[in-house]
């Protein structure tokens, strides 16, 4: 196993997103991940729906299955349920996950199918060419909202996290480093673990994420969640989160009446205070807020598919079955 | 002693309000005959809703049995004996029972507000006007709060016991056992010691007054078939469990998904109790994630099955057209309803024949079949996993509400006796392709685990052997051929189609298809008895046609086709055979009459 490497997880396919598209850095650090993860390659599935992230199944030299439009998380359960052995990716994009599988993807957290998915956001709908989608910003203007779009867009991790998500985590395309990091944090942790990752379509919505990717706007604009650490940003770390009651505030330490005590201190296991952070969005009152990167959340509680066959095995060992006596039923008579 | 007559077959219609208990002592009533020997066939008939208004027609539930020593194929068009609980019961049924017959009334469901709400005129009690009738009023409320006045039990508690007499009563008249249903009581109220009392001491007492009634008593003696051992088997179950022996049989393990839906969430129900045998059953959001996730525990390894009905068929759709195009094997069950859309859920119908055999996009070719009868629906199921694993294909299995809630006298199989089933696993292939096929069109079966056979394969079109994906034009059209070819190959598996009673030619054939057979049967018995140059021919496997069903058509001058819909096999048997077959269509969500088709043969012969 350890004998891997990236290349050992490329495929003879060649690549057809268009040159300069975010999924290529994703998909070159998840193939770099994959010779660490301690599992063989022909116990790796990666499935998928459709749109452009949904591709990626056929470019991985592992097991893959690219399915119907939203319906990955359905296909990885009957996957997972099958053989629990298998490690499995669901890989799905906004309008994929969101809109046309977005019920698939509440009931897989909610009973926290071992399975990692990774939310590829570009907020538009590329392959079809350019249609807003449900991340897509209000007021938008696409192909389909010629006008601007009226539809509020979703907030992807407040979403998942009401959904039950065990694990949520947010990265880029733009930041390899941090995207490998969160894949492995994604990859090791039991239970859905949900990644959220901003990525650039540069055809039909260049720049969406600019200001959380570009050296000069993304100091002041991103906050860097590490477990432990104070909630720190800007060029000189100046600014910092404060709770006050239930309500954060940003603060700066400039301002001589704050000091580091002050200051919010990341628990990845606290769901509430992920509940706040998930608001860091934008959202009316949440404008001066920067926007977080990093692991929001995580939580250990029982896989899905560990009490699918608890459950089984317990059956077969308190009430052992066999086939003739079922077909035999409890009652029956002799002509 | 009683002297006990001897009959050779009853038909008892159980009636009430739905909340009654009708279904329950109905099953009761068949589980006891079945243990008898009797041979039997059963119809339940209950409302969409779980509680309908209360002594109303609408709201009533019903529970039909005929039962026998002699041949049983149908419910029965007329009913022996009717047990009515209300008012409403009776005067919805009454039409159905046969002059002279026995009607066991629940008194207390004839007050003059529930004769009102049955439309009887307020103050006339019917079971007093019924001079032809053998009427058995009986206060079962009444002996039901006297025997239970000590019982530390609620009012409702005790009124719903009532049943419990009325099916003690019958029993006696009968000569039924109580063990069966003592049994099951006590497997019912395993943690309520009073209710069970209760419910036992009414069951009794409704037997003891049947021996002090000084009633003519009946026996029916057990059923003339092959000696064996049998047991009494609904639609559902048997689906079930010739699903279950079929992946166990081919070394697999079965992955059921289902969503709650009526008339098919039993199968869900089943299957989820049959753990204790491996049997893995998921219950999904929603119907697309059944159907999907039923084909991802196929592509791991698994048998995928899903199940449904008319609405939840729709949603799987699109599912259906992934499965054939990922050439995964996949079982889909459809207990066929009313429809269009939510239409008559408690209903049954045979109207989604066409949408099986059409409704999918693209150039899509599944096979279809649809079981005879409970019992043979067992077999049914087994050779649709068997098709379905052995050519890598989804397969659909029709089954329908009368069906699926109806049970009959089933000689179960052992293990030892079934049919192989070998799934298609990879051996040993040194330039493995995902999409090579071998002499009979089928690609092989790889799962996720097989080391240095990762490969990618998923809906959109792929190359031919390799299974990369291809836009080519020419090849698209090569793999279109391919996967109907590989259908098509089927029907070399089928059994014959034969004729089923009457000779091999004659004037009229009447072909039917699913459910129909027993009622068609017991029709073509009196027909023949009468001298009618008539035929009966029945189709189990639907799709792709059996081989031979030409030549058993061209032997005759007139070909019948009756379906519980406007019309849709004799759309395709006219397609395929060029034949101007007469249609005869019933669209009422309930099954045939022996007496409806026996009259429509008379009127063309
Ligand atoms: S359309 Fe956008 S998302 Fe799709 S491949 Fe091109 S750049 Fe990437």
């Amino acid at each position: 196993m350890d004998s891997y490497n990236k290349k050992n997880f490329s495929s003879d396919q060649d690549i057809k997103w268009c040159p300069g598209c975010g999924n290529y850095s994703i998909l070159k650090q998840v193939q770099t991940i994959l010779p660490e993860i301690g599992f063989p390659k022909e116990k790796i599935v990666f499935v998928s729906g459709i749109g452009c992230s949904s591709r990626f199944p056929y470019y991985m030299d592992t097991f893959g299955l690219h399915g119907i439009h939203g319906r990955a998380p359905a296909l990885a359960t009957g996957i997972k349920l099958a053989n629990p052995d298998l490690n499995v990716w669901i890989i799905t994009g906004d309008g994929d996950g969101l809109s046309i599988g977005g019920n698939h993807l509440i009931h897989l957290l909610r009973r926290n199918l071992d399975v990692n998915i990774l939310l590829f956001n570009n907020e538009i709908y590329g392959l079809t060419k350019g249609q807003h989608s449900p991340t897509s910003k209000l007021g938008f203007k696409t192909k389909s909202s010629p006008l601007g779009t009226i539809d509020n867009p979703f907030n992807p991790l407040s979403l998942v996290l009401g959904a039950g998500a065990s694990f949520i985590a947010r990265t880029t395309d733009r930041d390899p480093k941090h995207l490998r990091e969160m894949l492995l944090r994604a990859q090791e942790h039991r239970g859905t673990s949900f990644l959220e990752i901003y990525q650039n379509c540069n055809v039909f919505n260049d720049g969406v994420f600019e200001n959380f990717t570009e050296k000069s706007k993304k100091v002041n604009q991103t906050l860097y969640l590490k477990q432990g650490e104070l909630m720190r940003f800007g060029s000189k770390k100046q600014y910092g989160i404060r709770l006050d009651g239930i309500y954060p505030k940003v603060i700066s330490l400039q301002e001589s009446s704050y000091s580091f005590s002050d200051i919010w201190t990341h628990d990845e296991n606290d769901r509430t205070k992920a509940e706040i952070l998930t608001r860091f969005f934008g959202t009316p009152g949440y404008e001066k807020f920067p926007r977080p990167f990093g692991v929001f959340y995580k939580e250990e509680r029982p896989t899905y598919d560990m009490l699918f066959h608890d459950q089984i095995s317990l059956a077969q060992k308190n009430h052992p079955m066999s086939l003739d006596i079922l077909l035999s039923g409890d009652l029956h008579c002799k002509i | 002693m009683i002297f006990k007559k001897i009959l050779e077959q009853v038909t008892i219609l159980f009636a009430g309000n739905s909340g009654d208990g009708i279904q329950f002592i109905g099953r009761q009533f068949t589980n006891t005959s079945a243990f008898l020997g009797n041979n039997l066939s059963t119809l339940s008939d209950f409302p969409a809703e779980i509680r309908a208004p209360r002594d109303t027609l609408a709201g009533i539930s019903g529970f039909q049995i005929h039962f026998g020593s002699v041949e049983i194929t149908s419910p029965g068009d007329f009913f022996d004996v009717l047990v009515v609980m209300n008012a409403a019961a009776l005067k919805k049924n009454f039409p159905f029972l046969k002059k002279g017959g026995k009607i066991i009334a629940n008194t207390m469901g004839f007050t003059s507000k529930s004769l009102q709400l049955a439309g009887y005129t307020p103050d006339v009690d019917p079971l007093k006007e019924l001079y032809d009738y053998d009427v058995y009023p009986l206060d079962m409320i009444g002996h039901s709060h006297k025997l239970l006045q000590n019982f530390n039990i609620s009012q409702k508690d005790k009124e719903v016991a009532k049943n419990m007499f009325a099916l003690g009563f019958i029993y006696w008249l009968y000569s039924r056992p109580l063990g069966y249903t003592e049994y099951c009581l006590k497997q019912i109220f395993k943690k309520n010691t009073k209710l069970l009392q209760a419910n036992l001491n009414v069951l009794r007492a409704g037997y003891n007054f049947g021996e002090i009634s000084e009633t003519e008593r009946f026996i029916v003696k057990s059923s003339n078939r092959p000696s064996g051992i049998y047991r009494n088997v609904t639609g559902n179950q048997s689906i079930t469990l010739g699903l279950a022996t079929a992946a166990i049989q081919a070394g697999l393990n079965l992955f059921y998904a289902g969503y709650p839906i009526t008339p098919a969430s039993d199968l869900l129900n089943y299957f989820a109790s049959y753990k204790n045998l491996g049997i893995k059953s998921f219950q999904a959001e929603d119907e697309i994630s059944a159907i999907t996730s039923a084909i991802g525990a196929s592509y791991a390894g698994d048998l995928g099955v899903t199940g449904t009905s008319g609405p939840g068929m729709a949603l799987k759709q699109e599912g259906l057209g992934l499965a054939f195009m990922l050439e995964l094997p996949l079982v889909i069950i459809n207990v066929q309803r009313g429809g269009p859309s939510t239409g008559l859920p408690t209903k049954t119908e045979q109207s989604d024949l066409l949408q099986a055999i059409y409704g999918c996009h693209g150039e899509v070719s599944i096979p279809v079949l649809a079981p005879s009868s409970p019992s043979r629906a067992f077999t049914v199921a087994f050779y649709a996993a068997k098709i379905a694993i052995e050519h890598m294909t989804p397969v659909i299995l029709l089954s329908d509400g009368y069906l699926a809630n109806g049970s009959e006298l089933w000689r179960f199989p052992k293990t030892y006796q079934l049919d192989t089933i070998c799934p298609p696993f990879l051996k040993n292939s040194k330039n493995y392709s995902p999409y090579q096929r071998d002499e009979i069109g089928v690609r092989r079966w790889v799962k996720p685990g097989l080391a240095g056979y990762e490969h990618r394969i998923g809906g959109l079109e792929k190359e031919d052997e390799t299974g990369n994906i291809s836009y080519d034009p020419k090849n698209h059209e090569k793999m279109v051929k391919l996967r109907q070819k590989k259908i098509d190959f089927i029907k070399k598996k089928w059994p014959k189609p034969r004729i089923d009673s009457g000779k091999k030619t004659g004037k009229l054939l009447i072909l039917s298809w699913g459910s129909t057979y027993g009622i068609v049967r017991a029709a073509i018995k009196i027909l023949l008895s009468e001298g009618k140059s008539v035929s009966h021919s029945h189709l189990e496997y639907i799709y792709p046609l059996p081989n031979g069903l030409d030549t058993i058509l061209q032997n005759f001058k007139k070909v019948l086709i009756p379906e519980l819909n406007n019309g849709q096999l004799i759309h395709i048997i006219r397609d395929q055979f060029l034949i101007d077959a007469i249609p005869f269509s019933k669209i009422q969500g309930i099954p045939f009459t022996i007496f409806e088709i026996v009259e429509k043969v008379r009127e063309i012969i």
